[in-house]
């Protein structure tokens, strides 16, 4: 009777053991297999391989871009306008009248561009004075930190760029943001606006974006649109490289930038 | 056994609604997508040759623009090297663009065949020729 028992439960144990080792042995087997089957060897001499990536030798290259907007020469209205038309139609931005805008630069008043400098003193030319603003391509971006999906990151040129196709439209990136440089895309933009140019793409609803400094005009050798409208008005260079305008403009010149008690190091200077 | 009739008979009904998709396509004639090179637009070109061989593309066209679009928004690597050592832009409106200027033929007769609907629309401006027909 036990010795019945004993042969039973040894007979079970073996045989538990061989199902296991076989099911583990076809599972690994299964795993090799899809390994040869995505193997790029087997895609080459399919005549299939896979083309090479290179960057263009045209961009521009940096190892921290910045800006510096001179707020001396700009004097009439026409001169913000220009710098703000000129990036509105390159990148198919639309006009919104509502609080459901969508802005990459634009016009803000001083005291609010700067609100912990506000004084009731201030110098009457400065009062009224419109300052303009975009994405400060911060040094320690907020946003980055926040965005869940990795979809806006900060590339090794210091500009912080979306990746449309990753954001979920979470808007953590907006909250995160100090400068209020992010727009959230409410509704389809494309009936909002005017000339749509087929070279560049638009937004889908549903989605944040922002300046990124005209990274496609960068890979082509050009400076953003707004330095080039500019006329002067607006520098626009490498802060790693000692000869660059902007570091002549800003050892030269007082400037500031927006809330800097932030840490987040923005590298948008304005001269005052 | 005991209600047999209800049981068959529920049977049969079940059977007729598992196979209904089966019955719903029987006798329809299936069109294989057959997309037409002959347009204005590649009419006019000298060589009439994609990026890489035509089956490649027709195989692997989702993998290379995913790569391609990962390379060129967060690599910021924005040639392609193809496999005989040409050039190209990886850009959806000027590369592909050029060429693949009819929608329909090129991406909606296989898409819609296979029931597929990509959605680069959504932010991606649509070929030339599709603008100019009055559709965005």
């Amino acid at each position: 009777m036990d010795n019945d028992k004993r042969r039973f439960l040894r007979l079970m144990g073996i045989s538990t053991g061989l199902l296991a080792g076989s099911s583990l042995f076809g599972g690994m087997s299964s795993i090799l297999k899809l390994g040869t089957k995505f193997n790029g060897d087997a895609l080459a001499s399919q005549g299939m391989e896979y083309g090479k990536f290179a960057s263009d030798p045209k961009a521009l290259k940096a190892n921290r871009w910045a800006i510096a907007i001179d707020l001396r020469k700009f004097k009439t209205h026409d001169d913000y306008k220009r710098c703000i038309d000129a990036c509105d139609n390159i990148h198919n931005i639309p006009v919104i009248p509502n609080n459901q805008e969508i802005k990459w630069i634009w016009e803000e008043n001083y005291e609010n561009a700067f609100p912990e400098q506000q004084n009731k003193y201030l110098e009457e030319e400065l009062k009224d004075k419109p300052v303009l603003l975009l994405c400060n391509q911060c040094e320690y971006p907020p946003c980055v930190r926040v965005c869940p999906t990795g979809a806006t990151f900060k590339r090794p040129d210091g500009i912080v760029m979306m990746d449309y196709h990753r954001c979920i439209g979470c808007r953590y990136c907006m909250a995160g943001c100090p400068y209020g440089s992010r727009s959230f895309n409410f509704q389809d933009p494309r009936p909002f606006i005017k000339h749509i140019d087929p070279e560049y793409p638009t937004r889908t609803k549903g989605v944040v974006e922002k300046c990124d400094f005209c990274i496609e005009r960068l890979d082509k050798g050009l400076p953003p649109a707004c330095v080039e409208a500019s006329k002067g008005s607006i520098i626009f260079g490498d802060l790693s490289d000692t000869n660059s305008d902007i570091r002549k403009v800003l050892s030269n010149n007082f400037t500031v930038r927006r809330k800097p008690e932030l840490g987040t190091q923005p590298n948008v200077f304005y001269i005052i | 056994m005991y209600d047999s009739g209800k049981i068959i008979s529920g049977l049969f009904i079940f059977v007729g609604i598992v196979t209904l998709p089966f019955w719903y396509n029987a006798g329809k004639a299936f069109v294989k997508p057959d997309p037409s090179l002959d347009t204005p637009v590649i009419r006019q070109m000298k060589e009439k040759h994609c990026i890489e061989s035509k089956q490649y593309m027709i195989d692997k066209h989702m993998q290379l623009l995913n790569d391609w679009r990962n390379e060129v928004v967060r690599e910021n690597r924005t040639i392609y090297v193809n496999s005989s050592g040409q050039y190209f832009t990886m850009s959806l409106e000027d590369t592909c663009f050029h060429c693949h200027s009819n929608e329909k033929q090129f991406c909606n007769q296989c898409h819609s065949y296979v029931n597929i609907e990509p959605y680069c629309w959504e932010c991606h401006v649509k070929p030339k020729e599709e603008i100019a027909n009055g559709q965005r």
